[in-house]
């Protein structure tokens, strides 16, 4: 019954040319108006069209003008990347948008909080690390540490990783804030 | 008629009275309720649709109250969505629908995805249910700022009185500036009871959304040089022009003149350009004529103005006018360059940027290539030769290509607003029927929704009383809001319904025919209502048609009918609509229809 005819042209009509450009890692600021549902209406935007979050941060920025900030890491290729910063600017309650590793390459921080058990030796290596990675010890027990550390995701990473066999047991992060280099700031 | 200087005075005076008015208004103290009405009032709207219940009970208290807005009783919330959408597009106004909570909200949300789609400006009210039920699953309460997010423009949850005007007047301002899209305001029963303060639309300026609509100077004047140097150019238009207004329909008429190009547009822009224009090449896409389609396949420069490049519209990507430069106008940053990339895109409102073009084309005293013109004007000339329309007519029974041909001789002295539903019938409609003027043509494009045709015939009839208003529909098409005849009878709405009726949902029986082997699944509808005998029932006049001989007569029957007509066109059931661009085809690649000319008739 099921079988594909022969000689029929397909019956969908939605052929896209698969894409074949390299995929590349943006950093996009989005400053909005802090109003009810506009961080549903991003995240929205982007399971609709299929676009691919890798990190998302918000907060507000500006308490009396009632703004906020988000910072959005997103993959795709070149044109999937100009798609989204122009879907996201004809948002309603969108101020602007700029794709920061676009205007050069941005500071990026992020912090995580690392908590460690551990005992003996493997205590001592924990805390020697953490010193060497300038973590910060904010919750110190007999038996455990929680570190805090700022920095370059993969400078994050990379201390994970180093604190996995020393005892990791639980990591909490906020993703990345970005922002521009030099005197001016982001356009609103 | 009133002598100039007088009419002139007097609105001197209106002005004046408005003014006094507005002031006395300002910071006025009110009722949720009452700032909706006021609100409306002060956006200048005259109708409005909808369907009461619990959660706008004091909204529709208000507006017993009152006369300045009169209210369209529908028969259900789909259908009050559809006739603002008809509202909407037939005269250039913001369309307005009024509904209550649960499932008057969600009942919406179909023609709230259609106005999306098309670019349609209409605000949809929705009642909640109180602020302190909202999120305990309460009787009809459902999360509608949530469910519309993805189908808006932009949405709203009123959860202050006081930000109650302010919001309705951001809403009209959001709905027709930049693309124009609906908007959703979403007002709890306890934020209509409670008083707040008014705040009047002069009063209003949106924090952010403020579309770009002058074209970037540099990239106009690139694009002028390129169509001046165009040796196979062509216009191709889509609803965007008709959005933009009245201005930028002449400015679009006046530059396809000046240039001499050949122009096709999309079936949303049908009417922005006159079909008995020698330069009107005819729709495009998958039921497109075959010159305008092979003209965009092998054009040099395409002039994409207010269109979106749909799939409907292009075809195989990958083989889409492979060897043209492509300039795009859209006031949608996002609309250019999503699926086809284009070599100029200009950003900004088409009507500005099309007077622009047309004003440097006449500085520059541009000439458009004489000599590679006329060799294009041969090529395509060619093409029509072949025509590509052409069916083989039968005197036993009525085809259906031949019905709607019928109609627009009969009709098109009118100058009548014809609706369509979705399917064979809409394509006919867009192939035979030759729209001379803008807003003339309401259908459903994007979202492609089939029982549109009924209720937006009866918003445009609203909106234009005393013009004729004809609903071309099928015999599926018509059944998916049939209710909505109960309407036009209570609101004496004197709408024509034109049915061409197949038996078949046909174009779903269409593509099982030419793509699927023929196995007519699920497509064959055998258990019919009469619908001459349903239409009377409602209290309509219905028009029983099945004879080609009989047919002009039952359509001057239908217009001479005072009320609303109801006229069954028993029509060929198995006709198919061509030319037809197969799926995943190219421009280049359509099949034709047996009585289409070879290219040795045709000359070619």
């Amino acid at each position: 019954m099921n079988k594909p005819a022969t000689g029929i042209p397909p019956a969908s009509t939605y052929f896209m040319v698969p894409e074949s450009e390299r995929e590349e890692q943006h950093t996009l600021a989005v400053v909005v108006d802090n109003e009810p549902g506009v961080l549903a209406r991003i995240i929205g935007l982007f399971s609709a069209r299929g676009y691919n979050i890798e990190q998302l941060t918000v907060s507000e920025t500006e308490h009396d003008k009632g703004i906020s900030r988000i910072t959005i890491v997103c993959r795709g290729t070149p044109k999937i990347l100009a798609q989204i910063r122009n879907q996201l600017s004809r948002l309603v309650p969108v101020h602007s948008v700029a794709d920061l590793t676009m205007e050069g390459e941005p500071i990026e921080r992020e912090l995580a909080l690392v908590k460690v058990r551990g005992e003996g030796d493997k205590r001592i290596e924990a805390l020697r690390l953490a010193d060497a990675f300038r973590a910060r010890v904010v919750d110190a027990h007999t038996g455990s540490f929680v570190f805090e550390i700022t920095g370059k995701t993969r400078k994050v990473d990379q201390f994970i990783q180093l604190m996995k066999p020393l005892g990791l047991i639980e990591v909490v992060r906020t993703g990345i804030a970005a922002i521009s280099r030099g005197p001016e700031a982001m356009k609103m | 008629m009133l002598p100039m200087g007088f009419s002139k005075l007097s609105a001197v005076v209106d002005v004046e009275d408005e003014k006094t008015m507005t002031q006395e208004i300002t910071g006025a103290q009110m009722t949720g309720a009452e700032i909706v009405l006021q609100a409306l009032k002060d956006q200048g709207v005259k109708e409005i649709f909808g369907y009461p219940g619990g959660a706008v009970l004091p909204i529709y208290d208000e507006l017993f109250q009152q006369d300045e807005i009169k209210h369209v009783l529908v028969r259900h919330e789909q259908g009050a969505v559809h006739a603002a959408e008809g509202y909407a597009r037939s005269s250039g106004r913001v369309g307005v629908a009024l509904v209550t909570s649960g499932p008057g909200a969600t009942n919406t949300v179909t023609g709230v995805t259609d106005a999306l789609m098309d670019s349609i400006p209409i605000i949809v009210i929705t009642g909640q249910v109180p602020t302190t039920l909202i999120g305990t699953d309460a009787f009809q309460e459902c999360d509608t700022v949530g469910i519309t997010r993805p189908c808006t423009k932009h949405n709203y949850l009123v959860k202050d009185v006081n930000d109650l005007a302010r919001i309705i007047h951001e809403a009209f301002y959001v709905a027709t500036h930049g693309r124009p899209g609906p908007v959703v305001i979403d007002i709890p029963k306890d934020v209509q009871f409670a008083t707040g303060t008014y705040t009047p639309p002069e009063k209003v300026r949106h924090r952010t959304y403020h579309p770009q609509t002058e074209g970037d100077p540099q990239a106009i004047e690139q694009a002028v040089e390129l169509m001046a140097s165009a040796k196979r150019p062509i216009f191709y238009t889509g609803g965007g022009v008709i959005n933009s207004g009245p201005a930028a329909v002449a400015a679009l008429r006046a530059l396809v003149k000046a240039t001499g190009f050949p122009i096709t547009s999309t079936l949303m822009g049908l009417g922005a350009f006159p079909a008995s224009d020698p330069q009107w090449l005819g729709m495009l896409g998958m039921h497109g004529t075959y010159e305008a389609n092979l003209a965009m396949h092998d054009c040099d420069v395409m002039i994409a103005v207010g269109a979106r490049f749909d799939d409907r519209i292009t075809g195989r990507l990958d083989a889409f006018s492979p060897g043209s430069k492509k300039i795009h106008i859209d006031i949608d940053p996002a609309s250019i360059n999503k699926t086809v990339q284009v070599d100029i895109p200009i950003l900004g409102d088409c009507g500005r940027v099309l007077e622009e073009m047309l004003r440097l084309w006449h500085e520059k005293k541009a000439e458009p290539d004489r000599e590679a013109l006329k060799r294009w004007w041969d090529q395509i000339d060619l093409w029509r030769a072949r025509q590509c329309l052409a069916y083989e007519n039968r005197n036993d029974v009525i085809m259906p290509q031949y019905a709607v041909q019928r109609l627009f001789a009969l009709t098109r002295d009118l100058d009548p607003i014809i609706s369509t539903d979705v399917g064979q019938h809409q394509m006919w409609v867009a192939q035979f029927y030759g729209f001379e003027e803008p807003n003339r043509l309401l259908t459903s494009g994007g979202l492609g929704t089939m029982g549109y045709g009924l209720p937006a015939a009866l918003g445009a009839q609203a909106a234009n009383p005393d013009k004729t208003v004809i609903c071309v529909s099928g015999d599926g098409s018509i059944q998916m809001n049939i209710q909505e005849l109960s309407t036009a009878i209570q609101h004496n709405l004197p709408v024509k319904v034109f049915l061409l009726n197949n038996n078949y949902l046909g174009m779903v029986r269409q593509w099982q025919e030419l793509l699927h082997g023929n196995r007519l699944s699920e497509s064959y509808v055998e258990a019919q209502p009469d619908f001459v005998e349903l239409a009377r029932a409602y209290r309509w006049t219905g028009i029983r048609v099945e004879k080609p001989d009989e047919l002009d007569d039952a359509i001057k029957r239908m217009l001479e009918t005072e009320g609303p007509v109801f006229v069954n066109v028993q029509v060929a059931n198995v006709a198919n609509c061509f030319p037809m661009i197969p799926a995943g085809h190219a421009h280049n690649e359509m099949i034709l229809s047996e009585e289409v000319k070879s290219s040795e008739e045709a000359g070619v």
